[in-house]
């Protein structure tokens, strides 16, 4: 008799803490489906939007504040448009960060004036938070959003496969 | 954690060493599908940073693929799975 012991991830670990976190999240954006429409293609789209910011949230939440890019991330998903609440102070925050946006778009120089201007301006609008990071900081942060982008298009990939017919 | 040394730099004198820099961005590489299997040593760190913004622009389309193809699949889906994929998953 074979008896199969699957080997036990480890609870504490992103992937499951992020896997955890999503799950509830779909099973949440589920439950909330009208059951004429939910086929619809304007249905699906809404369905696709909040999946995709729950994705996003789950992962932010998973890596808490520890990472300046999912301190930005979770800071950026608080004063979406659709949160009326803090929607005034918003604003203000907003200005300020605005102006200190502006100051850090000189070229960056490494210490023999190596310089990576270009392409570390692009990674900086891809990385959340990554405009008012110094090079230091950036590729570090990058490394750590690279690992775990990775791991949540595994997760989800798996959630996929299971679903699909 | 790391020391951080980046903070003192208000003058624009950086007291990060270019060994540091280095080492951050041959960990990049690392992490990148594409340029891991070349020739390690040859690739510019300019390079490197090009091929990374490319991997993470990927990345961020993979993610919406899925969640459109997740969105299309719950519409069908039984909502009460959600407790078996968690089980399925932790193996």
């Amino acid at each position: 008799m074979n008896k199969y012991n699957p080997p036990r991830m480890n609870p504490s670990s992103l992937r499951s803490r992020f896997a955890t976190r999503f799950l509830r999240s779909l099973s949440k954006i589920n439950a909330k489906k009208p059951t004429a429409s939910s086929s619809s293609p304007t249905e699906i789209f809404r369905r696709y939007r909040r999946i995709k910011v729950a994705a996003d949230k789950s992962m932010a939440y998973s890596v808490r504040s520890r990472r300046t890019w999912s301190r930005a991330m979770l800071w950026k998903l608080r004063t979406r448009p659709c949160c009326r609440r803090s929607v005034k102070t918003s604003t203000i925050v907003r200005k300020t960060r605005h102006e200190k946006q502006n100051k850090n778009t000189t070229t960056t120089t490494g210490e023999d004036g190596v310089v990576f201007g270009v392409e570390a301006d692009e990674l900086r609008e891809l990385v959340p938070g990554g405009e008012a990071m110094d090079l230091y900081n950036l590729l570090d942060e990058t490394a750590h959003y690279i690992k775990c982008l990775t791991t949540q298009v595994q997760v989800m990939k798996k959630i996929a496969d299971f679903y699909s017919p | 954690m790391s020391s951080r040394r980046s903070r003192s730099r208000q003058s624009g004198g950086s007291r990060i060493t270019d060994d540091q820099i280095y080492d951050l961005v041959s960990k990049l590489q690392q992490l990148l599908p594409q340029v891991r299997n070349s020739h390690s040593d040859k690739v510019s760190a300019a390079k490197v940073l090009q091929e990374t913004c490319n991997y993470v622009r990927s990345l961020h389309r993979e993610v919406d693929d899925l969640s459109e193809r997740l969105s299309e699949l719950l519409a069908t889906a039984d909502s009460a799975q959600a407790a078996i994929i968690r089980s399925l998953l932790m193996q």
